[in-house]
């Protein structure tokens, strides 16, 4: 059952000479993925031999080059709106056209204009077309499937008013529930119950002063033995963790080498402490290389004073790629040139290796060896806040240090029991093996899912065992459509365009999670079928009804490939 | 005739070269060679003597130490050890095995252990679960924080509100989404280290003026506007902000807002304080507010409010508009205690007498920040072993701008009664006067 080449993004590559694939060797995580990769999947394996066998597994990671057609295609299409936009602005500004969104004040006119004009042209032409993506509001658990409040537009996406409808047991694709804790029912929310009855919400101190309970001494505990640390500490926000504990480590004369694709509350932790930024290609161990040694050598800019300490700053999956970090090669590099390392597992810990512990479980590697190990609860823990392990020097100057012990309050305590809870469950210790099972099934829903996408054609980015799964789209006018038409099929995606990606890669990004089941996947997975391969479901389903259907879509023909 | 006259020029040189004298021809013949030796040697480079070999490189290498990752902290550091509650921080609290009367938690209108809030919350939690799982673009809006942001305007009198899920973050995020690099800043000089992130954050140019001082923010001003007259095309572009907090944490002053200006843009608050949740809003007009769905960073990189805490402060709302009476309780309260704390030998009231946060500073200090800081010390853990609970307050002491004096923070709330409020100034007069004389 071979389909020909459809008209569409999916469309199969055509094979590559794959010189990869000859000396094992992953030349920067590029991998020049063959388009037959269903049926010759065990022969793609691809053994990293290089660097002294660093690797215990296959480290399977591919980032297929943007078509040049797509590319050309795509820039025609901005092209497009932006002249369409700049034609609206003109109609605005002569009052040809109702101006809907809201403006300065009278009294006000003659001041500098808050805002820059073109900081905001993006938002008023490009965004709001394809506004009713975004922001969807939802009431229900976040779980596997989640209830949609439905909102209509009678003015184009400038504003929204709620029919009072809801949208039932959307399949959720989109909330970050790797090993499905997010639930209202269930020995986490009873524990959680009870301590909200006896502690209450709120904590109105800062952990410095009087608001450190003993739920937090007990929570930290737990933390470090998790991650199989000295000690921990924890924070009532996973982004003010980094932006509030960077800047208490490092400062002026220190250096930070930043991955190319870091959060932006790393950045903006980074940008804060005073240091000198250097950027390396993402998850480009050759380029990270060079910085170091140049760092060393040549020293500060200028004085050549010699750096004061330096800060290699990664995560452990990034969530618009789905790429893994290059752990045990960051590693090496990192004792090799005596650097410190600040690992970021935002999205890794939980979700990945196989008791759960995180990317170090992932790859097999010792856990002191990562001098800084920060994540979140956000994510696997379906609670909120941060965490920082490492050494007992490290939490003790930071428990004086940081600028969130001092300033800002420490977390609620019916969260921190949903935490603890949740990783005793994760560990095992509640008695129960749901843990173990929740970690295999999120493993396997991996697997299957990016199998099976790839198996159609779609071109999917990141590492074979990441659990967030990018579908390149490209297009603009793809980013509006796909996401409306998988919520008209009662599936709730993420799409994300520029800025948050660059701007001819927009994506549809899943969050796969352990609450979903096999027949949840299946599914999707008809539901891209049907549309894109009716000729391989045995449905009744007529291809020239699809293909008038979508004729008929406006900007249907920004969606041709 | 030319052949021969050219013959001719030759046989000339030639007899020329054999009557010319030895050193002329011996001098023409070194500097023949020399031409020709400069033409055959290579080119001087001046890189080559600063460039470093392979060899030299990898020395350098082995050579360099980076400082240890932390310095050491002492293990008597002032702040290392944290006092430990047991069970909830309320009105009666535990602290280190001991049972005080809590006078540190910013729980002005006691609704920690209201049992309203605790059941909205209970409710939420079996509806929702606790976490939000993404951020408010991605599946993350509840109809929760709906209602709070609505709610909020209307509470606040303004046209919309937005809400954050840290109340540290939320001025510190909503001050670089609107003042970028080249904008001006006019800020009081008590300003809290969180606005102090915000500014640090937006690489705008900070003037500030002396705390609560009117005069000194309006010499800045002209001077501003004469810089402006000096440069009209960079005025054109630049924009201008003045931050002022509306009770000042470090000093307990209020801000004289009349003087200042009479209608304000932006309303920041913290919800982890009189609203007993946690998080925090930004109010104002929708067109300052609806800039930050975009550009506040922590309201677009960070997973939203739970929504427990989200009816939690939703209830919270209801109390307070159902009982405004509260309000006058707790002014009520704070002039007793203002008074009845006047007087104290050795230390002196900083803070407004209507402000529920005052500052116990020392009123002569001995000249070393670190004695002042265990002394103050000294008293609180004295008063904890008589039942108060005090704290001092917390400063980061190399990262704030100016760094107020050390200092004991009481705060009033309203469940605190008559006795209470003797019982603590009585407890701290005599524990001051055995530590300080």
């Amino acid at each position: 059952m071979r389909p020909d080449p459809g008209g569409c993004c999916c469309r199969r590559r055509p094979v590559r000479a794959n010189s990869c694939v000859a000396n094992g060797e992953v030349r920067n995580g590029y991998v020049r993925s063959s388009a037959a990769a269903a049926a010759a999947a065990a022969g793609q394996i691809h053994h990293v031999t290089e660097n002294g066998g660093l690797y215990k597994r296959p480290f399977n990671e591919g980032f297929e080059e943007t078509p040049m057609l797509v590319a050309v295609l795509t820039y025609v299409g901005y092209g497009v709106l932006t002249l369409f936009g700049y034609l609206r602005d003109f109609l605005r500004h002569w009052r040809i056209e109702k101006c809907h969104h809201a403006t300065e004040r009278e009294e006000q006119k003659d001041f500098v204009s808050l805002y820059q004009d073109f900081e905001n042209f993006y938002t008023r032409n490009l965004y709001m077309r394809i506004r009713d993506n975004w922001n969807r509001p939802i009431c229900s658990v976040p779980g596997a499937r989640v209830d949609i409040m439905e909102r209509q537009s009678h003015d184009y996406n400038w504003s929204f008013k709620y029919t009072g409808n809801v949208i039932k047991d959307v399949i959720n694709m989109g909330s970050y529930n790797y090993l499905g804790f997010a639930r209202n029912t269930g020995p986490c929310q009873e524990a959680a119950a009870k301590v909200l009855e006896e502690y209450g919400v709120g904590v109105c101190s800062t952990r410095q002063e009087i608001g450190n309970l003993d739920k937090h001494e007990e929570l930290e505990k737990l933390v470090a033995n998790f991650l199989g640390v000295e000690a921990a500490m924890a924070y009532g926000m996973g982004f003010a963790t980094n932006s509030m504990n960077i800047p208490a480590l490092v400062s002026k004369g220190c250096l930070i080498l930043s991955d190319e694709l870091n959060h932006a509350s790393l950045v903006l932790g980074a940008r804060l402490s005073g240091a000198t930024i250097r950027v390396f290609k993402h998850n480009n161990m050759q380029s990270l290389e060079k910085l170091l040694k140049d760092a060393i050598v040549y020293g500060q800019p200028r004085t050549r004073r010699p750096w004061k300490k330096i800060l290699i700053l990664v995560e452990g999956i990034y969530s618009m790629e789905g790429s893994i970090v290059r752990l045990p090669e960051v590693i090496a590099l990192k004792k090799k040139y005596k650097a410190y390392l600040y690992l970021d597992e935002a999205h890794s810990i939980g979700a990945l290796g196989p008791t759960g512990r995180g990317v170090v479980d992932y790859f097999g590697l010792d856990p002191e060896d990562v001098d800084i190990m920060m994540g979140t609860f956000t994510k696997s823990f379906g609670a909120s806040g941060g965490y920082i392990g490492g050494k007992k020097a490290l939490i003790d100057y930071l428990r004086t240090h940081s600028h969130s012990a001092v300033y800002a309050a420490s977390l609620s305590p019916p969260v921190a029991e949903q935490i603890i809870t949740a990783m005793k469950c994760i560990m095992g210790q509640d008695g129960t093996t749901l843990g173990k099972e929740c970690i295999q099934q999120l493993a396997e829903n991996v697997r299957y899912f990016r199998r099976r996408l790839k198996s159609m054609g779609f071109i999917i980015y990141g590492n074979e065992d990441s659990p967030v799964v990018p579908l390149m789209l490209y297009m603009p006018a793809k980013i509006g459509a796909f996401g409306r038409e998988m919520l008209k099929r009662n599936i709730g995606v993420v799409v994300v365009g520029f800025p948050a990606t660059p701007i001819i890669e927009s994506r549809a990004r899943f969050c796969l999670s352990a609450a979903h089941t096999r027949e949840t996947l299946d599914t999707m997975v008809y539901i891209f079928l049907c549309n894109y391969h009716p000729e391989w479901t045995n449905d009744a389903y007529d291809v020239m009804e699809i293909w008038r259907a979508t004729v008929k879509q406006p900007g249907f023909y920004l969606f041709l490939v | 005739m030319a052949t021969v006259a050219e013959q001719w020029v030759l046989v000339e040189m030639v007899q020329a070269l054999y009557e010319a004298p030895a050193y002329h021809l011996i001098l023409e013949g070194i500097l023949i060679l020399w031409i020709i030796r400069l033409l055959f040697s290579k080119t001087y480079k001046l890189q080559e003597r600063s460039d470093l070999t392979l060899k030299e490189k990898e020395e350098l290498i082995e050579e360099w130490q980076p400082e240890p990752l932390v310095p050491p902290v002492s293990k008597d550091h002032p702040a290392l050890n944290y006092n430990i509650v047991s069970g909830p921080p309320s009105h009666n609290i535990v602290v280190n095995g001991k049972e005080c009367i809590n006078f540190a938690s910013f729980n002005f209108l006691g609704l920690l252990d209201n049992p309203r809030l605790k059941a909205a919350a209970l409710a939420s939690l079996k509806k929702y679960g606790v976490g939000t799982c993404g951020p408010r673009g991605f599946y993350g809006t509840f109809d929760v924080h709906l209602d709070l942001e609505d709610r909020l305007a209307k509470f606040m009198k303004t046209e919309e509100a937005i809400i954050y899920s840290y109340g540290f973050a939320t001025i510190a995020s909503a001050i670089p989404a609107y003042s970028k690099r080249g904008d001006i800043v006019f800020v009081d000089k008590a300003a809290c280290f969180a606005i102090q992130k915000g500014l640090q954050a937006s690489r705008s140019d900070i003037k500030v003026f002396n705390h609560n001082d009117m005069d000194d923010l309006e010499r800045l001003l002209k001077e501003q506007e004469i810089e402006d007259q000096k440069n009209p095309r960079k005025a054109r572009v630049t924009r201008r902000f003045i931050i002022v907090e509306g009770l000042y944490m470090n000093t307990g002053t209020v801000c004289p807002l009349p003087e200042l200006i009479d209608d304000i843009d932006l309303i920041s608050a913290n919800m982890e304080n009189s609203l007993a949740s946690i998080g925090g809003f930004c109010c104002g007009r929708s067109f300052v507010i609806d800039h930050q769905r975009l550009s506040g960073q922590g309201y677009c990189f960070s997973a939203s409010l739970p929504p427990l805490l989200a009816a939690a402060a939703i209830e919270a709302l209801n109390i307070m508009e159902e009982n405004p009476g509260i309000f006058a309780v707790l002014k009520e309260k704070c002039k007793r205690i203002h008074k009845a704390l006047q007087g104290i030998p050795g230390l002196k009231v900083v803070g407004e007498s209507i402000s529920p946060a005052l500052h116990l500073q020392l009123e002569e200090t001995t000249g070393c920040r670190e004695r002042d800081v265990k002394l103050l010390q000294e008293i609180v853990t004295q008063c904890m072993d008589r039942g108060i609970a005090l704290t001092q307050a917390r400063y980061l002491e190399k990262e704030e701008k100016y760094l107020p004096p050390p200092s004991i923070r009481v705060v009033v709330t309203v469940e605190q009664t008559e006795e209470d409020l003797e019982k603590a100034a009585s407890t701290i007069s005599e524990v001051a006067q055995t530590v300080l004389l």
